[in-house]
C-alpha cells in the first residue's frame, strides 16, 4: 500500500476514470452469442466483461434433489484465472460460493419455477475480466440470459452498487474505488415493484450517507433496466406485419 | 380500461401491458389488478384475453401433439424418449404388447432400442407426472430412414405457413416429405440425398429469417435456384409463386 | 450418460450415406476443417488473450505471468503450466466441478504441442537461477463445445502466447525484480499446432464436430511445430487404429497443420 493516499476524486470532482460521482460506466450486452446454452448473454460494464448463460428447465440428476412443486434454481458464479491483476486458481473461493448463494436468491423470485417441477434451471455467471461489481453485472446480464432462454419472468432484475469514496457518495464503483474507498453497496431490484431482491454492504457509511447512496443505487438499476430492455428489443425486433403468420404458440 | 400497449408490439418480461377487466392469457400474469407480460414477444389480444406471442420458448408438451423423440432408455414398463422437452416421456409397454404380455427387456428393445427415433402422439400430460406417448395413429411408429433437424419451437408456424403453404413449398420444391413435430423436430425423407440437404438448408433458412418480411417470395426464388444447381429429382409440377 | 451422447441410428445411417460420397453432414469434406475466427487482446487483464471459434465450438485462453519457484529439476527455466475448465456453460454434459479427467488430458495434450516444441523459450524467463523465474499460466476456458476442443484450444493458446505481453525489467545484484518501464513480447521461438482426426466407417475425417465426435470410436491427435517435427501425439478413446491408419494421419496432420499455423501467424 503507498504511504500517500491517492486521490480517488481530483478538484472538478471527476472519478479517476474521468466520471462524474452520479455517472455509470460505459454498458453494452450482446444476447444469445452461445449455441448449446438455452439462454446467454455477454456484457460489458466498464472493464467487467461477463458471460451468463442458462440451462433449463431440464431433467435434474440425482433426481432425489428435485422439487416436487417447483424447479431447482441453480447459481453458478465463477471468476476466470485470468480475470483479475494476480491469477486466481480455478477453484471456487469462499467469496465465489457466498455470491453464488445472494445471486440465486435475488434471482428466485423473478422466476415462474412453479411451471416446472420437478426440473432444474441452471444459472451460469462467468467474469472474465473483473473491475468492480461484477456480482451486480452478473446478476444483470444472468437475469436477460433467462428471459432469452424464455423462461418466464415477473420482471428482469437488476442491480448496481453505489458506495463513498473519497468522503462522497457515488454510483457503479470500480475495483479501484472498492478497494481504496469508504464503502461499496451491491443492490439488486425489481424495477416494478420496487423490491429490493440483494443488498450487501462493506464499510461504513452514516445514516444520510446510506440514504444518498441507496436511492442513488435504486436510480442507477433503472437506468440500466431501460438498458436491458433495450438490447432485448433489439435482438427480437420484429415488424408488426411479419407477426401475421404467428400463431399463439404452444410453448412453455 | 385500456390497453396500454398496441397489438403486435414488442413487449419484454415486466412490461405492463393491460389494467382492469382482461383475462391474463398465455405469456402473461396478473398481479393487483394489473396483467403484465413474462416473456418477449408481440402481444395481441382476442375478446377480452390479452397475451403474448413468444418469440423464445421452448417445447412443452399438450395432449394430441405430434413429436418426433429418440429412445434413451429401456425399463420394464416400457422405453423412455427424449421429446425436447424439459421432461422426458414414457411409452408403455401396453403401446406395442398385448395387455397381458409381460415382455423381458431384450424383447422390448427388439422393437426399439436406444437411439431409435419415433413418430408419436402425446397421450396425457400434467406437470406432476412426466408425459405418456401413444403410437395409435397413422403414420406413427418407428423412424427408419431419413433426416432429422431441430429448429426452435416458436418458428413452427413459420414453417408450416398460414394453411401449410410454407411447408408445402418446400415439399413441392425439393420432393421431400416432410413431418413437423410439434416438439421442434422435423423429419425430412427424400429420394436422394441431396434433395433432404436442399431440404435442411431452406428450412435453417426459414428459421434464421422467420420473423422478416418477404420471405415466401425468398424461398420461392432459392428453390428455383437450388434445382437449377443440383438438379432436384422432382419434376416441376407447375409454378409455385405465392 | 446426457440423452444428447445418444445418436440415433437414423442420424448414423444419414452420416454412412455421406460418406460414401466423402461428404459429411455439415457439407464439408473429408479434411476440412470448419471456419475459423481468432481474436486477440481481448481480457486486459491477463497478459495475453486469444478467443477461437472453430465452428461453433468457442474456446477463450488467458495466459498470465507471475514469478515463482523453478521446478527442481530445471533449476534455470522459467517454468510453464496449462489449465483447461469445460466450462458447465459450454455444454449439457460439463458438470461444475473440479477437473475431470477430460479437462485434464485436454490441458495435458496442449501442455505437450507448447513444451515439447520449445514453443516458449523458458530459459529466457530465469531471473535468479535456483529461485527465481517467471511462470507462464495458460489458462483455457471452454464456452461453446461443439466438438474438437483440443485443436480450438490448441490454436487458441498459440494466439494468446503471440499476443501476450510482460512487463520490460531488470535483476539487481542482490537478486531482486525490478520491473522498468515498457513491454515486451513473451520469448517465442515456435508455434505448434495440433490436428485431431478420426475414423468413421474406415474414412479419416479432420476436425470433428460435436455429432461426427459422438459416433467415433476413438480420435488421434498429431501437433507439428514449424519447421514439420512431430512434437505431440495422442490417441482417444476405447477404438483403435492400425498401423498404415497412423502413417496416414501424420500425412494429414503435417498438411493441415501448415493451413492452420498460416491463419494464427496471420492474425
Amino acid at each position: 500500500m503507498s504511504k500517500t493516499k491517492e486521490k480517488l476524486i481530483n478538484k472538478k470532482g471527476l472519478r479517476v476514470d474521468g466520471r462524474k460521482p452520479e455517472e455509470l460506466r460505459p454498458i453494452r450486452f450482446e444476447i444469445g452469442l452461445l449455441d448449446k446454452a438455452n439462454g446467454s448473454v455477454y456484457m460489458e460494464q466498464g472493464n467487467n466483461k461477463i458471460l451468463a448463460a442458462i440451462y433449463g428447465p431440464r431433467e435434474l440428476h440425482p433426481r432425489h434433489l428435485a422439487l416436487q412443486d417447483r424447479a431447482l434454481l441453480r447459481c453458478r458464479y465463477h471468476m476466470a484465472p485470468f480475470s483479475v491483476d494476480e491469477r486466481k486458481s480455478p477453484a471456487p473461493s469462499r467469496r465465489e460460493i457466498e455470491l453464488s448463494k445472494v445471486i440465486r436468491e435475488a434471482l428466485e423470485p423473478a422466476v415462474f419455477t412453479e411451471l416446472y417441477p420437478r426440473t432444474s434451471i441452471d444459472v451460469f455467471i462467468e467474469v472474465l475480466q473483473s473491475d468492480g461489481g461484477s456480482r451486480c453485472a452478473g446478476m444483470t446480464a444472468a437475469s436477460l440470459a433467462l428471459a432469452d432462454a424464455g423462461i418466464p419472468l415477473r420482471d428482469l432484475v437488476v442491480a448496481c452498487a453505489a458506495g463513498k469514496v473519497d468522503g462522497q457518495v457515488v454510483l457503479d464503483l470500480n475495483d479501484a474505488e472498492d478497494k481504496l474507498g469508504e464503502a461499496d453497496m451491491p443492490l439488486a431490484l425489481f424495477p416494478q415493484s420496487d423490491s429490493v431482491m440483494l443488498l450487501q454492504m462493506d464499510g461504513t457509511l452514516s445514516q444520510e450517507e446510506f440514504e444518498k447512496a441507496f436511492n442513488l443505487a435504486i436510480e442507477g438499476c433503472k437506468r440500466i433496466y431501460g438498458m436491458q430492455k433495450e438490447a432485448l428489443k433489439a435482438k427480437y425486433s420484429v415488424k408488426k406485419e411479419d407477426l401475421e403468420d404467428l400463431e399463439g404458440g404452444k410453448e412453455g | 380500461m385500456p390497453l396500454l400497449v398496441e397489438k403486435r408490439q414488442l413487449v419484454t418480461p415486466g412490461d405492463l401491458i393491460a389494467e382492469g377487466e382482461y383475462r391474463a392469457g398465455e405469456n402473461t400474469y396478473e398481479r393487483d389488478g394489473k396483467i403484465y407480460a413474462s416473456k418477449i414477444g408481440a402481444f395481441d389480444s382476442r375478446d377480452n384475453t390479452v397475451y403474448v406471442i413468444a418469440l423464445k420458448g421452448f417445447y412443452i408438451p399438450e395432449t394430441d401433439d405430434l413429436v418426433i423423440g429418440k429412445v434413451i432408455d429401456i425399463s420394464l414398463s416400457g422405453w423412455i424418449v427424449d421429446i425436447n422437452a424439459p421432461y422426458n416421456a414414457m411409452l408403455f409397454v401396453s403401446e406395442v404388447f398385448e395387455r397381458s404380455f409381460n415382455p423381458r427387456k431384450d424383447e422390448l428393445t427388439e422393437v426399439f432400442d436406444v437411439g431409435g427415433m419415433l413418430l408419436a402422439k402425446v397421450a396425457a400430460f400434467d406437470r406432476t407426472r412426466d408425459p405418456v406417448l401413444t403410437l395409435r395413429g397413422p403414420g406413427l411408429g418407428k423412424i427408419t430412414h431419413g433426416r432429422i433437424v431441430e429448429i426452435t419451437p416458436t418458428k413452427i408456424p413459420r414453417l408450416i405457413g398460414k394453411k401449410g403453404s410454407m411447408i408445402d413449398l418446400v415439399k413441392k420444391g425439393t420432393g421431400c416429405q416432410i413431418v413437423v413435430g410439434k416438439n421442434g423436430l422435423v423429419l425430412i425423407r427424400g429420394k436422394k440425398p441431396e434433395d433432404e440437404a436442399s431440404a435442411i438448408k431452406i428450412i435453417r433458412i426459414i428459421e434464421e429469417e422467420a420473423h422478416t418480411s418477404g420471405l415466401t417470395n425468398r424461398i420461392g426464388e432459392l428453390i428455383k435456384k437450388l434445382k437449377n444447381e443440383v438438379g432436384i429429382s422432382v419434376q416441376d409440377k407447375g409454378k409455385t409463386d405465392q | 450418460m446426457d440423452s444428447s451422447e445418444i445418436i440415433p441410428k437414423v442420424v448414423r445411417k444419414g452420416i454412412s450415406n455421406l460418406l460414401v460420397q466423402d461428404k459429411r453432414l455439415d457439407g464439408r469434406g473429408l479434411t476440412e476443417y470448419r471456419p475459423i475466427k481468432v481474436e486477440t487482446g481481448i481480457i486486459d487483464k491477463a497478459a495475453g488473450s486469444a478467443l477461437v471459434s472453430l465452428g461453433k465450438t468457442k474456446v477463450l485462453v488467458g495466459v498470465k505471468v507471475e514469478t515463482g519457484e523453478p521446478f527442481s529439476d530445471s533449476p534455470d527455466e522459467g517454468a510453464l503450466t496449462v489449465n483447461a475448465e469445460l466450462l458447465p456453460l459450454a455444454s449439457p454434459v460439463f458438470e461444475p466441478g473440479p477437473p475431470d479427467e477430460n479437462s485434464i488430458e485436454l490441458a495435458r495434450i496442449v501442455d505437450r504441442g507448447v513444451r515439447e516444441s520449445k514453443a516458449v523459450d523458458l530459459k529466457e524467463l530465469c531471473i535468479v537461477h535456483g529461485k527465481k523465474v517467471f511462470v507462464v499460466y495458460i489458462d483455457i476456458y471452454i464456452l461453446d463445445h461443439d466438438g474438437n476442443l483440443i485443436d480450438a484450444s490448441a490454436i487458441a493458446s498459440i494466439a494468446a502466447l503471440i499476443n501476450s505481453k510482460m512487463s520490460n525489467y531488470t535483476v539487481k545484484k542482490d537478486g531482486e525484480l525490478e520491473y522498468t518501464s515498457g513491454t515486451r513480447a513473451l520469448p517465442l521461438q515456435n508455434y505448434p499446432i495440433a490436428v485431431t482426426m478420426a475414423k468413421i466407417d474406415g474414412k479419416f475425417i479432420v476436425d470433428p464436430s460435436l455429432e461426427e465426435e459422438k459416433l467415433i470410436d476413438a480420435r488421434l491427435t498429431i501437433a507439428l511445430d514449424q519447421d514439420g517435427n512431430i512434437c505431440a501425439m495422442q490417441k482417444g478413446g476405447i477404438g483403435t487404429f492400425s498401423t498404415a491408419d497412423i502413417l496416414e494421419a501424420t500425412k494429414i496432420a503435417r498438411e493441415k497443420s501448415g493451413e492452420l499455423r498460416k491463419i494464427v501467424l496471420g492474425k
